[in-house]
């Protein structure tokens, strides 16, 4: 699972749903793997809006990755700057989650991560 | 000028709205829907049909008429200017004959017949540099019928071809892992093509299984993600037979997103209230959904929940202790299969950017009063409804475009939270699983089998 899934993942469980500490959900024991992908700058343009910024900012922390800027590059900004390009493609695209878990920070909530594929699957009584 | 554009002989409802995506997806301005389109340039014309499924060819289209007096009269009337270019080159001549047939010396004769166009390069019947092509439209069953003649002609300069190859490529029967539900690998590019996957776009597929869209649309350059309530459907063996396995059989897993477990009622995906004025792009994520929902008619559809919890009281105390054992299976409930699609739709109004497409399959009885209608929303417009038959049932290809918040009609939207439907039995809210049992459910039960 690509980093970049991270930014669109929040807890399923309905009732959390309202709280911002719902997202981003936050890896614990995370096992981080890299796939090498060609740098698609279009690509990572595109996602500049659909990006929470602050929440990739989190995320980049939690999982040990150099802290990113306050506020995100605008696409001509992103365009023109080859280091961001590269950072952003290396955490967003080539690098993945493993194994491990993702914490809902409301409800405390663990999701099992299992050979890159996170299981949001709810019992009864959070459904 | 106008081009000829020859398609497949397959899939005939896909075949427009395909290339008319393709028309978006490139960014060019075609004029007329039929086979003839009007394109600013050869470059256009080659660009439009290079990843097409179903079309095989296009052609500048240098002159057409009901015989071959007014074929050469419109090659004589608009394109003496364009022979020069072709008086020395490499090239070949040949008669594309549909639903007809001619004798060798006929079609000498009618090649002949166009000397006056004066090309005296070598004919080459391998890699020629230039290839002209007389196109004839017979009527069905002609030589049977002995018709002496097509109904029109079509003559053309070959331009480039469609990505007829792809299919093969992406082939079920060489693929490592798939399912009894795996999409064709010919549909499920059609799919990919519709909804506009293309590089550095986001597509998703709620009901992923094995991954038939997702592979589809990373094949023309889409990075995707997908999910499925049932894990095991994306893990495989989990060693070479998995989704992922796929994406790495055919070299494409830098378009492999993310996968993940979960139910389309209960979504882990953010997203945000729909609303009247937002900016098209903001809070929403992707730019194309893709999917084939279960349809319920084996096994019944199901959701995450309880049907009954008086009646089963002990299921919601087990979870409560249970959930967080890895093995731990969370019950399921039964759920209508209309509700599911307007959870779809629902769910893609809020996800889609502006223009973002919502392409979905849907099983319907072929007897109209049966047929299930289109499933509609305020937020998505209907681009095209195709539709494939089968014996007693048909599956459609049904696509949307997301539009802005500003062309949403608000009435709309109150009259619909007053009517959606909440279905609780499996059967009731499911008219094709109760027309597929009930009606057109085959004798020995061999053919037309749904999923
Ligand atoms: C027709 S199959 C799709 C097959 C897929 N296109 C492929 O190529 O393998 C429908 C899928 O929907 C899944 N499904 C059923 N109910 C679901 C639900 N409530 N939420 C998410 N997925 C569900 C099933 O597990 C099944 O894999």
């Amino acid at each position: 699972m690509k980093v970049l899934t991270l930014n669109f993942l929040t807890c399923a469980v309905k009732t959390c749903k309202s709280s911002s500490d719902s997202f981003p959900l936050h890896p614990k024991d995370a096992e981080l793997v890299s796939d090498d992908v060609e740098l698609n700058p279009q690509l990572l343009v595109n996602l500049l809006p659909r990006i929470d910024w602050k929440a990739l900012r989190t995320t980049s922390t939690e999982l040990g990755f150099p802290e990113l800027p306050e506020q995100p590059p605008t696409a001509e900004e992103l365009e023109a700057d080859e280091k961001m390009l590269k950072d952003l493609h290396t955490l967003l695209v080539e690098t993945q989650m493993n194994e491990g878990k993702l914490v809902c920070g409301h409800c405390g909530h663990e999701y099992a991560v299992r050979e890159g594929i996170a299981n949001f699957l709810l019992p009864s009584h959070l459904v | 000028m106008d081009y000829l554009v020859r398609f497949s002989q397959s899939h005939e409802t896909f075949r427009l709205p395909e290339l008319e995506s393709l028309a978006v997806i490139e960014g060019i301005v075609m004029k007329s829907p039929f086979c003839i389109v009007h394109l600013p340039s050869d470059d256009a014309a080659k660009r439009l049909i290079r990843r097409s499924i179903l079309v095989q060819s296009i052609h500048a289209l240098w002159g057409s008429g009901p015989d071959l007096a007014a074929v050469h009269a419109a090659v004589h009337a608009t394109t003496p200017h364009l022979w020069a270019q072709y008086l020395t080159c490499p090239f070949k001549f040949t008669i594309d004959s549909y639903q007809g047939s001619r004798t060798a010396e006929d079609k000498v004769r009618i090649i002949n017949s166009f000397a006056y166009l004066g090309f005296a390069g070598p004919i080459r019947m391998r890699d020629p540099d230039e290839e002209f092509t007389l196109f004839e439209d017979w009527e069905f069953n002609s030589t049977p019928l002995g018709i002496p003649d097509p109904k029109h002609y079509y003559f053309g300069r070959y331009l480039g071809s469609g990505a007829r190859d792809l299919p093969k490529v992406l082939d079920l029967k060489k693929r490592r892992y798939i399912s009894t539900t795996s999409m064709d690998a010919e549909l499920a590019l059609v799919t990919a093509n519709i909804a506009l996957a293309a590089p550095g776009k986001l597509m998703y597929d709620p009901f992923v299984g094995t991954g038939s869209f997702p592979i589809a649309c990373a094949q023309f350059g889409a990075v995707t993600f997908g999910s499925d309530i049932d894990g095991r459907s994306i893990r495989g063996d989990e060693k070479r037979k998995t989704l992922r396995g796929n994406f790495e059989q055919y070299g494409l897993l830098g378009g492999l997103g993310g996968m993940f477990t979960a139910d389309l009622t209960n979504s882990p995906i953010r997203r945000a209230d729909l609303r009247y004025d937002g900016d098209g792009v903001t809070g929403r994520l992707f730019d194309g959904i893709v999917c084939d929902p279960p349809y319920g008619v084996r096994e019944g559809l199901r959701v995450l929940g309880v049907r009954d919890p008086e009646k089963s009281p002990w299921v919601i105390p087990k979870g409560k202790v249970m959930y967080k054992d890895p093995d731990f299976i969370p019950p399921r409930k039964p759920y209508s299969f209309l509700a599911m699609l307007d959870d779809i739709l629902q769910f893609s109004a809020q996800t889609l950017v502006d223009g973002g497409r919502l392409s979905f399959w849907m099983p319907t009885a072929n007897d109209e009063n049966q047929e299930i209608a289109v499933p509609t929303h305020p937020y998505l417009e209907v681009v095209s409804v195709c539709t494939q038959v089968f014996n007693k049932w048909s599956r459609r290809l049904i696509t949307y475009r997301r539009i802005p918040d500003k062309e949403v009609d608000p009435e709309a939207m109150k009259a619909r939270e007053v009517a959606t439907p909440v279905g609780k039995s499996a059967d009731e809210l499911n008219p094709f699983r109760k027309a597929y049992f009930n009606k057109f459910e085959t004798a020995d039960g061999s053919s037309d089998d749904a999923s």
